[in-house]
């Protein structure tokens, strides 16, 4: 899927640690229209857990986390 | 031709810079060999942390004030002027009311700016303590308040002093009952990921203490909407909270200056976390609270930071090769009420431990706060 997956923003938060990776997604979602595609790249492993927790709590959709070697991309469907 | 060495920001971090340069190039200045120069758009240097005493009333504003030229090494050139560009490629910054200043070596000290305006209806409905105006309106609000729903909502992250809204809730939870007043307010405290601060040993010990001392806590709650009207505040998450008196954090942003020189996004400054050299631009380094650098936005933080930089410039100016580095030292005191306190110290990778609360920490906070003005004068 992430092979075809043109994200619509990127966000960068490789070497971030936590909250940060969450809180820079939370900050790009926070501007975004409803349905725009987020991949958050982040080396925190936390984020793992963290960031599906929120979406769960804010009702966005976690498409995919894929992982990329030495980071992870989360891919995001803000509702 | 002497090699130029240029601060931007006179708060703690580069007023210490300026000092500790002055103290190790004292005889390079002298001759002539090397200038320093700080830039700084305010006359007067600020000790932030004195703002989370006055909405209790127990320090005014002018606490925190000292003239930056008193603080200052005299050997350091202040310039009283505001950046409006940076140009790494020349090597040059360009000033409000003066001529451009060439550096050889510039150290970004600038800080951050609080934005509330990124949340509607915040500056209307909502006080906060990170600023002088906010501090004193907020001792006003806090004097006339004696029942109902205190709300303090931690809005975005990162932000300076992260522990301050744990200590401002503890603290009002006190002050409150030795007014005898407590069992008319109810106290919430928010923060925008799913635990009560973002070091989870903070995090923990706060959610034990606010258990204790009867303070809601509301996770996951990324605030994005006041209405001042109807006094609620709303969330991201479709949560919503009903205020009488509400403390909000704001939104705090980097410097635009460093987003247009191409030093980060978001206006922080990415540097190696070890040097603090910038990655974009030779010669250039950033510390304190606009460098991106993964610890708290403290100023202990920038304090060491600043040690690390002089050494480095030092280094560099002498043709010698740097060696000193910035490890992610982080020392904070956490007031835990009106008159105990426990502190934290951590590094890159540490997680902190938090020891009970106690009085002579209390204290020794307060004794730090007199003895500060020796930090920044880089004797401390």
């Amino acid at each position: 899927m992430s092979e075809t997956m043109e994200p619509d923003i990127t966000v960068d938060s490789r070497g971030a640690t936590c909250p940060g990776p969450l809180m820079d997604l939370i900050g790009k979602v926070k501007q975004s229209d409803p349905g725009t595609v987020i991949e958050l790249q982040t080396s925190d492993d936390s984020s793992k857990s963290d960031v599906p927790d929120w979406l769960d709590e804010a009702g966005h959709n976690l498409l995919e986390v894929v992982d990329q070697g030495d980071y992870w991309s989360v891919y995001v469907e803000t509702a | 031709m002497s090699e130029h060495i240029v601060i931007v920001g006179g708060g703690t971090g580069g007023t210490v810079l300026a000092n500790r340069l002055a103290d190790k190039l004292g005889a390079e200045i002298d001759s002539g060999d090397v200038q320093v120069t700080m830039v700084t758009d305010s006359q007067d240097h600020v000790y932030k942390p004195i703002w989370l005493y006055v909405p209790f009333g127990k320090k005014d504003p002018a606490d925190a004030r000292r003239p930056v030229a008193e603080l200052v090494d005299r050997r350091v050139d202040i310039t009283y002027d505001r950046v409006t560009g940076i140009d790494t490629d020349d090597k040059q910054l360009s000033l409000a009311d003066g001529p451009a200043m060439a550096y050889d070596h510039l150290t970004l000290a600038m800080g951050v700016e609080l934005v509330p305006d990124e949340v509607p209806g915040l500056k209307e409905g909502g006080h906060h303590f990170y600023g002088e105006d906010g501090a004193t309106e907020l001792r006003d609000a806090m004097a006339e308040f004696t029942e109902g729903h205190l709300v303090l909502s931690v809005i975005g992250v990162p932000h300076m002093c992260p522990a301050a809204p744990v200590e401002f809730v503890l603290m009002a939870d006190d002050w409150l009952r030795k007014r005898g007043v407590r069992d008319d307010v109810e106290i919430t405290y928010t923060y925008p990921i799913q635990r009560a601060h973002g070091i989870q040993s903070v995090a923990d010990w706060a959610t034990e203490e606010f258990e204790e001392k009867d303070i809601n806590v509301q996770t996951f709650f990324n605030a994005d909407e006041v209405d001042p009207e109807e006094k609620v505040l709303h969330s991201m998450e479709g949560k919503e909270l009903d205020y009488d008196l509400l403390v909000g954090i704001p939104p705090h942003t980097g410097s635009e200056l460093v987003t247009e020189a191409g030093l980060g996004d978001g206006g922080w400054v990415d540097v190696d976390k070890h040097t603090l050299e910038a990655t974009a631009a030779e010669d250039v380094y950033a510390i304190g609270d606009v460098a991106d650098v993964p610890t708290s936005k403290a100023g202990s933080v920038a304090h060491y930071e600043a040690g690390t930089v002089a050494d480095r410039i030092a280094s560099k100016v002498r043709g010698q090769v740097p060696t000193a580095t910035y490890e992610g030292k982080t020392v904070c005191f956490i007031e835990a009420g009106m008159d105990e306190a426990t502190f934290v110290e951590f590094a890159y990778g540490n997680e902190p431990t938090v020891r009970p609360a106690s009085t002579p920490v209390h204290w020794a906070k307060l004794g730090y706060n007199e003895s500060y003005w020796l930090t920044a004068r880089g004797l401390l």
